[in-house]
């Protein structure tokens, strides 16, 4: 009774906990770090800055933003403890469909002939319509039958993407609309990417259905005896993560300016990292979507680091894998810290 | 108790001397005495909670304890791992059976000791031909080559009993081996227990059923509170006698009481059956305190369960109010003005790794402080508050996580969060468990102020101080069904026991 204080002896308690230090702090201090690293190997090795060119620094955004729209989906569903696949099949499949609908009357052998030219809310509608569709799949799958979402997605993955191939029998889709193309132009998929952010940042901070989202991560048996439809809320979450992914193949076949079955390969991946990386457990309960933008831009560093100072590929690949084990043992430690009472 | 509970001139097989434990909050076990003998089994009998696990766990090395000893045969003995006991001669059967439903018999007798050839491979032929001849001994007849999930309940706790021989296990430890069994297993159970003494062993069997003590036990002890109130030859005993040592204590601590004069029936239910409950029926009534008493495995955390919609009932129904309802999930439970605070804290109540604020929130969420699908920060912030300091929870703040605070605290918090949705009816499953005093009666007292404000309780709890001070009326359950209720000043410890423990 004496040691700990009741919330009447103790007014000033919550002032005090503003101080501390938000849960990104860390590995914003990463993301820093690493592009000062960039910056003084390149004086060194290239005598150029990293940092200071706008144009580099574009390219390095933009190169993430697809895999940034995907993981503000996948962070949702890691937060439920759950795991997306399938979401890089997902992109390839939208892609091809959305392009069969954007294709203008200069294509000589258009995927639907007389669907030619149409207006640009088309194909974007039924992209993202295909993109819910397989995310409600996922998340039926997860609900109904009650495996596990690394099989269930697993699955989808596989046969979204052989949809993608069947579609065209493996033809890429070529001669978009500009005003398709329009979409991946410039800096429009950057700023797709940070309003989606946006987006999901507010919904899982300051509505029900954020707060219902990390409760099922925290506990789904305690959710459900708090009345939460575990069920119905997760078929929810994951037909968002499918929309998100068929937004990135929307942004990502317009950035091409064509349609291929190919498309998205291993994005399921990178976006898993850039959760993960962004301090999101897969144990569930825990993740912000602010950590997962931070994660977003640290694989952008990387890759474009590696990049300007002429490195081969293949460290980029072995270092982002290095950098995914280190935050997860890293998240490991800080949570045993906080159970311990930090 | 005509012979004293621990006689160090006699030869012991297992003794144990002063053994103590505690564990935060509770102390366990007290300067607990007992000896058992060679050729004989010797039963433990007690209420929840008495004690007798952590004794069992101590002997079977799975937790040390703070002071005392054990001595094997007269030496003392340190058995600090479930290996060291098991290589001393002690063998524990568990509740929840050790085998592995994919591996076949044989395989699992001998985990670990399979006969091998010299280039490592496993001498089917003789793991077999061992299997058999053990089994033959115990007169067990199962096929060594089953696997054992394909076998009942009754055949794998053979099975475990046989693994427990083949280490040439002394003393074999049973943790109410017979709570899953029917009666014709139980039997053949007996008759492998027979043969056990026969053939020299020792037999220390834990049971809440007293009839069985009667049926096989050639000694019994009684623990309550930690410690070990005496032990005698169960001829010299009568079953109430066994019943009063159980439970013979005064109540030590002042409980609010049953406040005020219930109302008009709220909840009934009619001859509901389910998993693990048969053919209940009940009333509950504005502003009363029904307590629900019984052993663990009584069934009524299903009932509770049922109640709220988790797992519904298969038959019977619900009426509110005089009117029959349907309730198929917590959600309409809730709907309904029913709320539940669920046995496990951290199964199935906290959300551990999260705040206390979005611990106290999250039910009323689906009904309340939400515009739009967004939640209203400030007011459910306002609302929390009020609530955790109405419950007094010792925190520095809404934003501490639940994890850190005390057991107590935690179950305050639960307790807010059903409170926060203002139930008609509340259902409390054992409220106090593993809650510190000083905690345990703000908790009795709020119980009390609910009721006294028209609130409908049902109280499961497994401590019968909690139930005979709490509750206006106390219904008995024993292996799925009801086996009596008492009104509030008819019922005493030794009644319920009667009635709990058949």
């Amino acid at each position: 009774m004496s040691q700990a204080r009741t919330l009447e002896t103790a007014p000033g308690a919550a002032g005090r906990r503003t101080h501390r230090w938000p849960p990104e702090a860390g590995i914003l201090m990463v993301l820093v770090g690493l592009a000062l690293a960039f910056e003084v190997l390149g004086w060194i090795f290239v005598r150029q800055s990293f940092l200071f060119n706008e144009q580099r620094l574009v390219v390095m955004i933009l190169q993430v933003a697809v895999i940034g729209i995907i993981a503000v989906g996948v962070t949702q569903i890691i937060i439920t403890g759950g795991i997306d696949l399938s979401s890089g099949s997902v992109v390839a499949l939208t892609a091809m469909v959305a392009a069969s609908l954007a294709q203008s009357s200069e294509a000589v052998r258009a995927v639907y002939p007389t669907l030619t030219d149409l207006p640009l809310i088309v194909p974007l509608a039924t992209g993202l319509a295909v993109g819910a569709l397989a995310g409600l799949v996922n998340g039926s799958l997860i609900a109904w039958t009650g495996i596990p979402p690394f099989i269930a997605t697993l699955g989808v993955m596989v046969t979204a993407r052989g949809i993608a191939k069947w579609y065209t029998h493996g033809a890429p889709v070529s001669l978009l609309t500009d005003a398709y193309a329009c979409i991946g132009s410039g800096a429009v998929p950057v700023v797709i990417f940070l309003l989606t952010a946006a987006l999901f940042h507010l919904a899982l901070r300051y509505t029900r259905y954020g707060k219902f989202t990390y409760a099922i991560g925290a506990n789904p048996q305690a959710a459900r005896v708090s009345g939460i439809n575990v069920g119905r809320h997760l078929i929810v979450v994951y037909t968002i993560a499918g929309t998100l992914s068929g937004l990135a193949g929307i942004v990502t076949s317009a950035r091409a300016e064509s349609g291929q079955s190919g498309m998205g390969m291993m994005y399921e991946l990178d976006a898993i990292a850039a959760a993960v990386i962004g301090g999101a457990s897969l144990s569930g309960g825990v993740g912000r979507i602010t950590g997962t933008v931070i994660g977003t831009l640290i694989l952008g560093v990387v890759t474009s680091g590696f990049t300007f100072l002429r490195i081969d590929a293949y460290y980029q690949e072995i270092v982002k894998g290095a950098i995914i084990v280190v935050a997860v043992v890293a998240d490991q430690y800080r949570q045993r810290a906080r159970r311990r009472g930090a | 108790m005509a012979v004293p509970a621990h006689d160090a001139r006699q030869e012991w097989l297992l003794e144990a001397r002063g053994v103590s434990k505690s564990f935060p909050g509770v102390v366990a076990l007290d300067d607990v005495s007992l000896g058992v003998a060679t050729g004989s089994v010797h039963a433990l009998v007690g209420e929840n909670g008495a004690g007798k696990s952590t004794l069992m766990k101590i002997i079977a090395g799975l937790c040390t304890p703070d002071s005392g000893e054990l001595r094997l045969h007269g030496r003392a003995v340190q058995l600090d791992t479930p290996r060291r006991a098991l290589q001393a001669g002690i063998a524990m059967i568990h509740q929840e059976l050790n085998l592995m439903p994919s591996m076949t018999v044989a395989e699992n007798i001998w985990i670990g000791r399979e006969p091998v050839s010299r280039l490592g491979i496993v001498r089917h032929r003789e793991l077999r031909h061992r299997t058999r001849t053990l089994l033959e001994r115990l007169r067990i007849g199962v096929d060594p080559d089953t696997a054992v999930g394909e076998l009942p309940i009754a055949a794998r706790q053979l099975v475990e009993i046989a693994k427990a021989l083949s280490h040439e296990s002394r003393l074999i430890i049973m943790d109410e081996p017979t709570s899953a069994l029917t009666e014709r297993d139980a039997e053949q159970l007996f008759t492998v227990i027979g043969e056990l003494r026969a053939a020299g062993r020792a037999v220390l069997y834990i049971t809440h059923r007293l009839d069985e003590v009667f049926a096989i036990a050639d000694q019994v002890s009684v623990l309550r509170d930690g410690r070990h109130v005496g032990s005698d030859r169960p001829a010299n005993l009568s079953r109430d006698d066994l019943i009063r040592m159980m439970v013979g204590r005064e109540l030590a601590r002042i409980y609010p009481g049953a406040p005020g004069v219930p109302g008009a029936v709220v909840l009934a239910a009619h001859a509901l059956t389910g998993a693990r409950f048969r053919d209940v029926s009940f009333e509950l009534r504005a502003g009363e305190i029904l307590g629900l008493a019984g052993l663990m495995g009584a069934g009524r955390s299903e009932l509770a369960a049922a109640l709220f919609g988790l797992n519904p009932a298969r038959t019977g129904h619900l009426s509110l109010d005089g009117v029959r309802v349907r309730i198929d999930s917590p959600r309409t439970a809730l709907a309904h003005g029913i709320a539940l605070l669920t046995e496990d804290r951290k199964e199935s109540g906290c959300f551990l790794m999260l705040s206390i604020l979005e611990n106290l929130e999250i039910a009323a969420l689906g009904r309340e402080f939400v515009r739009a699908g967004v939640v209203r920060g400030r007011a459910v912030r306002e609302a929390c508050g009020a609530m955790s300091r109405q419950l007094r929870v010792k925190t520095p703040g809404l934003d501490e996580c639940i994890g850190n605070l005390s057991g107590g605290n935690q179950q305050k918090v639960l307790l807010g969060r059903c409170l926060l949705l203002r139930p008609r009816i509340l259902i409390l499953d054992e409220p106090t468990r593993g809650v510190d005093v000083g905690a345990k009666s703000e908790i009795h007292e709020l119980i009390a102020r609910l009721a006294a404000q028209g609130t409908a309780v049902l109280m499961i709890s497994s401590e019968l101080p909690e139930i005979l001070g709490m509750s206006h009326r106390i219904m008995v359950m024993h292996e799925g069904r009801v086996t009596g209720t008492l009104d509030r000043d008819q019922a005493d410890p030794v009644q319920i026991m009667r009635l709990a423990a058949r």
